[in-house]
């Protein structure tokens, strides 16, 4: 994972855009972090290979990113995304990490599911 | 508590239950080691391939896409260090046990402990074991364990380690000295290099701290009564 070039991100975001792409929404401060640290709460969501469509859609922000995806009925919407992968041309994989490299948030969009 | 003395691993046939790749190395991987060099014949059973894991390299070196071919390299990888014989991975999602279909999940499991008919079974102890899939993880070994005529019941062995766990279940009832095989547990811990880095672990010769905090294993032996 590279940190983010939002010229790029913006490039693939919008060859995403009007077909059907699968969507990975994720974010989570671990299982553990309760157990860690019992004044943390501990929570953790996802939902992998959604069925979406966009019509428009940009990455915003000077880092992190905040990236929000227009569709039909709704909106996709994701902050604190850090990195890209640079070697995935097909497919766009964000992630957000924090400062001890541990994923928080991750958005991902793919023409095949994930 | 009754420290196991002797050869107990002795053409022994035992099966592991857990839910994630590393879930073996911390608390178990000492004992099997142990075990197999007294001629234990090990089954590993993991359920998932811990693909929803938030640490991806210390720095960063795997994503969300690429990291559950990275924890099934270091599955293996550990296993080989162990010396386990048998690995199944599942096939199951990281996250997801408690959610699952039961039928799927204990027959799952079943079909295993049919196959192999264990001597000995180690897993989570369901509800005292943190991660929301290893208690579930412990919960299903029970279940099907539990449906069995009590003499096809195998002694099973968990693992705790829930804040307060021992207020509701006691202290562990059996312990391993594996302090002759901290080279093969250090080297499982270090298999998962996605998941930890641990300070001390690379020196030469175990420090007295990692010898003190590494060399015993402890379990409760789970009462189906």
């Amino acid at each position: 994972m590279q940190l983010i070039n939002a010229l790029e991100v913006q490039r693939r975001i919008d060859q995403l855009k009007d077909q059907d792409i699968y969507l990975h929404l994720e974010m989570t401060t671990g299982a553990y972090a309760s157990h860690n640290d019992s004044s943390k709460h501990p929570a953790a969501t996802f939902i992998s290979n959604a069925s979406i469509q966009y019509s428009q859609g940009s990455i915003s922000g000077v880092g992190p990113f905040r990236v929000g995806l227009k569709m039909e009925r709704g909106w996709v919407y994701s902050e604190g995304l850090t990195h890209y992968e640079e070697t995935e041309p097909e497919r766009l994989i964000l992630a957000g990490h924090d400062s001890a490299g541990k994923l928080v948030v991750a958005l991902q969009l793919s023409r095949e599911p994930f | 508590m009754a420290a196991e003395k002797g050869e107990i691993g002795m053409n022994k046939r035992i099966l592991v239950v857990l839910p994630h790749p590393d879930d073996e190395c911390f608390g178990l991987s000492g004992t099997l080691a142990k075990m197999i060099r007294e001629g234990a014949e090990v089954t590993y059973a993991c359920l998932t391939l811990g693909e929803m894991a938030r640490t991806m390299g210390i720095p960063p070196f795997a994503n969300r896409v690429t990291l559950p071919q990275v924890r099934k390299l270091e599955l293996e990888a550990s296993c080989r260090i162990i010396g386990i014989q048998d690995l199944r991975m599942l096939g199951f999602h990281d996250k997801t046990i408690e959610f699952e279909e039961r039928e799927l999940l204990d027959g799952g499991i079943g079909a295993i402990l049919e196959e192999l008919k264990p001597d000995i079974v180690f897993t989570f102890y369901p509800g005292y074991s943190v991660h929301p899939d290893h208690d579930a993880t412990g919960a299903a070994v029970v279940r099907v364990i539990g449906g069995l005529p009590e003499k096809d019941r195998p002694i099973v062995y968990c693992m705790a380690f829930a804040r307060d766990h021992q207020l509701a279940i006691g202290m562990p009832d059996t312990e391993f000295d594996v302090s002759d095989y901290l080279k093969q547990k250090i080297g499982s811990i270090q298999a998962h290099r996605s998941q930890f880095q641990v300070p001390g672990l690379d020196d030469k010769k175990p420090s007295r701290e990692v010898r003190e905090r590494f060399g015993t294993e402890r379990f409760w032996t789970y009462r189906f009564e």
